[in-house]
Formats: C-alpha cells, structure tokens, sequence
C-alpha cells in the first residue's frame, strides 16, 4: 500500500495437519521452519487441528503476545474457515482483513499424489499468501439491511410447507405458483408410502391453510420472470398468465364449467396425465387452491374464434367474473430470501423404445396409474385399462430411466417404495397378480422395509432382472414381458394386460433457466446444486437463495417437508438477523489517478459507476457495487482499486507464487 | 515423509499459474479436492472474484516471473455471479492474446477455461490438458529475453500499461 510502512510487519504463519488430511501428503514441520524464514514472518507454527477451539487460541494468544499485525493460516479453503480465521484475529483485537488463507487442502494435499510435488506446490501457495497478507491493509465491515418478506417459488408440497413455515413466523410470504392450482405432484397421488394415507387427506387441509393465511399472497398460474439485487434485498418481477376469471369476484361455484357450450369435456387434462379430459373453462381437480377455474385461451371459442354463447358469463350470472379481455400482467416485489421449490418432473419412457410406452395402449407410467387409482382422477378411482377392462395380470417395470447410464446414472429413491405402493393398491383393487421386475429392492426409510415385507406376503411376485423388452402377445392388448430372470438363470416370458413403468425423477425441463433466473448452480444431473451437501443442503451459493425439495435432487415427501422446513429456518435466520455481513470488497476510484475517460462506466451490471462531471473523474456507489473487479481489471490508468483484490494484493500473490525459492 | 523438501525450481516441468472465479470455478476446484481428483500438481491458483477482475497485467506479470502458461477460469457465459462479467471477460483475453503474440509470446499460452461449482472433474481434466498443452510447447522463458536489470519488471509493466491504454481508448 501506498505509504505503508513495512519494516513493522509482524506476520504469524500456521501451518494446520487436518489430521493427516494435509500432513499426510505435505511435510508440514518443514514447510513450518522454511516459512519462518521468510521476510516479516514473525512467527511459524504448525498444529493438529488450527480451526479447532485450541488452535484459534493459539493464534489469538500469539496475536497479543507476539504483537503479530498479519496472520496467515495454510489449511483448507477459505471458502470454509476463512470466517473463522477472522473471527479469531477480530477478538485479539487485529483487524479481521488482515488474514490471509492458504489452501493447501482442496488445491494441493487432496489433489495431489506425488509428495515432493505437493510440498512445492505448498511452498508456493503459502509464499503467495505471506506476500500478500502483508499488503492488506485495515478494513470496516460491512452491513446491509434484510427487507422482511420472503418469496416461495413452486406450490408443490416443499413450497406450501415452507410457506406455512415462514408465515406462522409472522413473516410475509409471496407463494409463486405457475399452474392454476398449488399441490403439486403429491395432489396427483391417490395414496402415500408406507403409511397409505391418502395423500389429499393429508395435504389439502395445508392447502386451504396457505389460501387462508392472512401472511401469505398466493400468486398461482403465475411465474417469476426475473430476480435482480442481492442477499437481502431482492427485486422480483411476476408475471401472473390471464386467468380470464377475476379472482377476486369468482366464489368457487363451478358453474361457469356447466355453463360451458361444450357438454362434453373433451380436451385431454394435464392434471389427469391425459386420461382424463376437460372443458375449455376447467379446474385441474376438486379441492384445488384457489377454488378457481381458469379458461384456455386456445380452445376457448370465445377467446380463440371471438364467436361463442358464452353459456359461461351466462351461468355466472350477476357476479360478472369472467373477463375475456385480462392481460397478461408483471407484479413486482421486493424480499429479503428466496426459498426456490420448484420440484421435479417424471422420466419420458417413450424414448426407451423396448418398454412400448406411447405405442401400446396398455403400457402405461406411474404417474398415468397414480391417477387411475385416485378417487378423484378419470376414472373416479376404477383401475381399468383403456377399453374399460380391469386388468388381470399386470407388470410393473422398476427402474425406467434411474440406474441406467444411458439415462440417469442416479437412482431415483423413491420409486421402489412407490412401485410397492403401486403392486399394493393394485392387488388390493383388482386382486390382478402383479409381477415387480426390479434390479435390486432399496427400502432404506423408517417403515420401508416392514412395507416391502408386508407387500410379498400379499402375495406381489418379486423377479429380480432388467425387463428386456415388452411387446404384444395378441391382438387384444396382451402384452408379453421378456425378463432375464437373474436369480433363476434364465430368460422369462410373463404373459400381462398391463404395464406399469415406475419412470425416474428427473429435474424440470426448465431447471436451468429458472436456476439462471435466481443466480443458482446445478450439479451435473441438473438438479439444483446445494451450497454443501452435508453441511449446508439448503444453502446454495446465492446468500439469499434457498432450495428445498425434489428441484435439489430426487427425495419422498416426508424429506422433502424435512427440507422445506429447514429452508423456511434458513430464511427466517436471515431475516430475523435484520441484517446481514457483506465482504468489503468493493471498487472505488482514486481520484488523483481517474483520467475520467468513462471506460469503466458501461461494464458495470449495476450502474454503480457515474462520471462526476464537475471534477471530470468516475465515481463508484460503495452500496450498489457488488465487487466483481471487472472495472478495476479495464480502468487503463490504475485509479480504480477493489478492497480485498488490490493490483498490490494480487501482484503480490502472483510473486509469492512465482519466486519464493 | 520421506521426502526431503527441495529448494531448487529446477524442474522442467511447466509452471502454470490459473486465476479463477470466486463463485464457480474456485468452487469447482474445491469440490475437485474434496472429491479426491487427482490433477497436475504444476498448476497454482489465484482467487479473484470474478474472471472480470484478471487484469491483463496479471497474466504479463505471470509471464515476466517465469510462468509458461496462464489459465483464467471463469463461470460458464450466462452464469456469471455478476450477471454478464465473463463476457468482458472473453474479450479481454482476446485483447491480451493480441498483444501476447506481439511481444513474442504464443497465443496458446493463455486459455480460458469454463468450469461451473459443480464440475470439479471437467476442471482437473481441463488443468491436465492444459498442462499437456503448455508441456508440448516448452519452456517459455520471458524473462530471459529481457535484460537482467533490476527494472524489467517496471519495464514491462509500463508496455503493458500503454498496450492497455492503446487498446482501451480504440474499444
Ligand atoms: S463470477 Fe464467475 S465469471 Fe464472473
């Protein structure tokens, strides 16, 4: 630093095992003493454990002894124990910035097999952390204020349990929903594994909870279009699909769908998987939230042609709901977290050719059968093939999609509970004899395996083998499934009126414009990728970003709950702080050295950067500038300078790095 | 431990400095160690916040000190924390490619690498083939092209900053 004086440079260097985790690989009593000989170092130690109680002692304890002004800890990330090195130095009384981090961990002991290499290569990022600490200069933390609101993006079950969460925390929370109704996928399902509760017995008295909660704005048919700022403050854009019904005029009475021209519902449902079909004025299912039909704009006559009865605005009578002029409209909001809820979809089989699926009627997915199950579904709960028979023998296929490299690698963990589930429901309605082909049977969960025995006892045939193909036994629908049977060596034929294909969870097809949307990562499967798996699996690496349920990686209803909750005390932990620690790592401009040629001005995402035109030089916003450095990495005069990434810093970095032998 | 350190960079392996984002690539090198993938040990590191930070003096300054090989490593574009940093990013490095073949040095020496938080593997197998690439083309040496005075580093430094004038007043 300009000025510095550094001949009073006192730095203490420690060198952390981590257990052998880094002492394993890297000599760390010799990389000790060479430390200590090295320019301003006023003190080398090494240590078991630095991060431990004890080891931050020992730094605090030598802070005041031994006068040190720098510290410098070689251990792991600094993405992990950076805080924690700070935090020590800050209760000696040293500045918290003048800590630097050596990673000698992720990026040297764990990556590396050759120990002489791993020493050098130690040396090296230790001497770049020395030469840097000793251009750091005293810094003022940072605060900014947390807005109190929080956003809930997806109505699925993670999303209404996180909403409740926060709302009965006595926080506002915006419920963003894109289909007309919340309840998600477990809305679909007849019965829950392994309890067998109906699923909407559970679930829809917390869906009526989310429409009656004075705290919660339930925003449905409705999406989020786009999130600007950061940790704390969020600017969020919705926008909310013409319903063309007024919400706030319609009471729920349905009878705008008997009104409807057409008298017979004949559009295939999504809701229903298409099995079951709809009018253009429809509600996904009964109990949905909010109680509210919606139009389809694309087969609505009105709408599409502009000539209809309109037996619709007639049946609604007075109360005028139905309006075919609504527009499409941008809400706009500002929240303090996010809780992102967004799901998950199921596999596509039909690009298996072998199962059949979309060329026999009788192959049928999990998700198609949920439905056929359901009370409420096509078939008011009759399990019956497409021409109306009831099945006599039917296969059910595990694994289409999961386990399979050509597919997902991963396994979906919840299709082998729900394919019991299925097996059960099935017998027990039809009394079919039902034949699971599995690979191998996971039932690790509280119940599970007792679910698993209870289901062979009804009888449920188990065939251990990867079914080879399925194809027609007849012309009557029968269909013949080829299965090598691994546990009797051979190859079998089942003779079955139905197959049931327990698809895999995928990640939504829009996952990675909605994780783009909200600043988020994915891992390679595309599910949203969590800021650690074990310690922080609700975190993602936006502060103020939070995910729970199956969009974070395929999981059953009881942990998704688990999860969602953990999300809503996530956010609610950041909200209630009031306020929350930025890094201090913002650019500003020195005035004596800004030419004012406004080259840093256009590259800045913020508009942090304005001309002051009275002294003709650049000025930097310290509260609208996010600290990328990008300005300061262009500026063609050196006048703008970033805290914590100083030219001196790094140029000082790279040296260590480049000449300390 | 058996082995005993050195203190001599002697070697002929490569020396290859990488600058990388703090939110994806910093990340992904991270899980590359936690993972335990194991990589060339001759690449070194560099934190900055952004790929948008790299300021073209970094990657001259890792070549005046004896680096054969500069890496930046960056969000994916479109990913970037910072909205759209990696874009400027892409064109600086065009920009420090240009005046690299200027003053001798081979384009290639420099490469941008794209690794999000999630792909600690693609970030090993890109630091290797890095590695390989730069190992192929030899030791570069620049330093030793420039006079053993005390003032190369200003020297260089003072091109440097007039190449980034030059090319910023034209952009
Ligand atoms: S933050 Fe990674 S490239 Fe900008």
């Amino acid at each position: 630093m300009i000025g510095q004086d550094r001949s009073a440079l006192r730095i203490g260097v420690y060198v952390c095992h981590c257990g052998t985790n880094i002492a394993g690989v890297v000599d760390v009593e010799a990389l000790t003493s060479w430390a200590a000989g090295l320019p301003h170092v006023a003190l080398a130690r090494h240590y078991k454990y630095m991060c431990s109680d004890p080891g931050q002692e020992l730094v605090k304890r030598d802070i005041q002894e031994h006068n040190l002004n720098r510290i410098v800890v070689a251990a792991c990330s600094p993405n992990l124990h950076e805080p924690t090195f700070r935090r020590a130095a800050e209760n000696a009384g040293l500045n918290r910035f003048l800590v630097q981090m050596a990673n000698i961990r992720e990026q040297v002991s764990w990556v590396t097999d050759d120990h002489h290499e791993a020493y050098v290569k130690a040396q090296a990022h230790l001497a770049a952390a020395i030469r840097r600490v000793a251009m750091h200069e005293p810094l003022q933390r940072q605060f900014v204020q947390i807005r109190p609101q929080a956003l809930v993006v997806g109505g699925g079950i993670a999303g209404i349990q996180a909403a409740l969460t926060l709302a009965d925390a006595g926080k506002d929370v915006i419920l963003v929903e894109r289909e007309p109704s919340i309840g998600g996928h477990m809305a679909m399902f007849d019965k829950t594994f392994p309890t067998l509760d109906c699923a909407a017995c559970i679930l829809t008295p917390k869906m009526t909870a989310v429409k009656l909660h004075p705290n919660i704005r339930l925003l449905t048919y409705s999406s989020v279009e786009s999130v600007e700022g950061s940790v704390g403050n969020y600017h969020v854009k919705i926008r909310r699909k013409p319903r063309y019904i007024n919400e706030e005029l319609c009471v729920g009475c349905m009878l705008c769908i008997e009104g409807c021209v057409f008298t017979r519902a004949r559009f295939p449902n999504p809701f229903d998987q298409g099995l079951g079909t709809r009018k253009p004025v429809w509600v996904p299912f009964a109990q949905a939230v909010p109680p509210i039909p919606v139009i389809d704009p694309e087969t609505c006559l009105e709408i599409a042609r502009g000539k209809c009865q309109k037996g619709c605005v007639e049946a609604c009578g007075e109360r005028s709901a139905i309006e075919f002029d609504q527009q499409e409209q941008v809400e706009e909001y500002d929240v303090g977290a996010i809780i992102v809820t967004t799901g998950f979809r199921t596999f596509d089989p039909s690009v298996i050719p072998y199962y059949g699926y979309g060329k026999y009627p009788n192959v049928y997915t999990s998700l198609e059968v949920e439905r056929l199950l359901n009370a409420g579904g096509p078939t008011a709960g009759k399990l019956v093939l497409r021409d109306g028979s009831v099945p006599r023998r039917v296969g059910i296929v595990h694994c289409v999609g999961s386990r399979d490299k050509n597919h997902h690698a991963y396994c979906s963990r919840v299709c082998c509970m729900y394919a019991l589930k299925l097996a059960h429901l099935v017998r027990e309605k039809t009394g079919a004899e039902v034949y699971n082909c599995y690979i191998d049977i996971r039932t690790p969960g509280k119940g599970f395996e007792e679910f698993y025995n209870r289901v062979q006892d009804e009888g449920v045939h188990f065939i251990r083998g990867k079914v080879a193909d399925v194809t027609p036994a007849d012309g009557n629908g029968h269909l013949t499934m080829t299965v090598d049977d691994t546990l009797l060596g051979s190859i079998r034929q089942l003779d079955v009126d139905m197959v049931i294909l327990a698809v895999a969870l995928e990640p939504q097809g829009d996952a990675n414009d909605v994780r783009r949307t909200f600043g988020i990562s994915c891992s390679a499967e595309g599910f949203f990728l969590e800021k650690h798996p074990k310690l922080a699996p609700v975190n993602t690496a936006n502060d103020g970003v939070f995910v729970a349920g199956a969009c974070q990686g395929a999981k059953d209803i009881p942990d998704t709950v688990a999860q969602a909750d953990a999300a809503a005390a996530k956010a609610l932990a950041i909200i209630d702080a009031g306020q929350i620690e930025l890094e201090p790592n913002t650019a500003w401009i020195e005035a004596a050295m800004c030419s004012g040629c406004k080259t840093c001005i256009p590259l800045c995402p913020y508009q942090a950067i304005s001309r002051d035109e009275e002294r003709a030089i650049a000025v930097i916003d310290p509260a609208l500038c996010k600290g990328c450095g990008t300005c300061v990495a262009a500026c063609p005069s050196g006048a703008a300078m970033q805290h914590l990434f100083s030219d001196e810093q790094v140029h000082a970095e790279l040296e260590g790095l480049m000449l300390h032998l | 431990m058996s082995d005993t350190p050195h203190s001599e960079a002697a070697s002929s392996e490569p020396r290859i400095v990488a600058f990388m984002c703090n939110w994806c690539s910093y990340t992904a090198s991270d899980l590359a160690g936690t993972a335990r993938i194991k990589y060339s040990p001759y690449v070194r590191i560099i934190r900055v916040m952004c790929s948008g930070r790299v300021d073209p003096t970094f990657v001259l300054k890792a070549f005046a000190l004896g680096a054969d090989g500069v890496m930046i490593a960056g969000c994916h574009p479109g990913d970037c924390h910072y909205i759209e940093q990696n874009y400027k990013t892409i064109r600086r490095v065009a920009m420090v490619r240009y005046f690299m073949e200027q003053m001798g040095i081979d384009a290639d020496r420099l490469r941008l690498v794209w690794a999000s938080a999630a792909e600690g593997q693609h970030l090993a197998e890109s630091i290797d083939q890095f590695v390989a690439d730069v190992r192929r083309m030899g030791p570069l040496n620049w330093s030793a092209n420039w006079d053993e005075n005390d003032q190369r580093l200003e020297a260089l430094e003072d091109i440097v900053q007039e190449h980034a004038e030059a090319m910023e007043v034209q952009a």
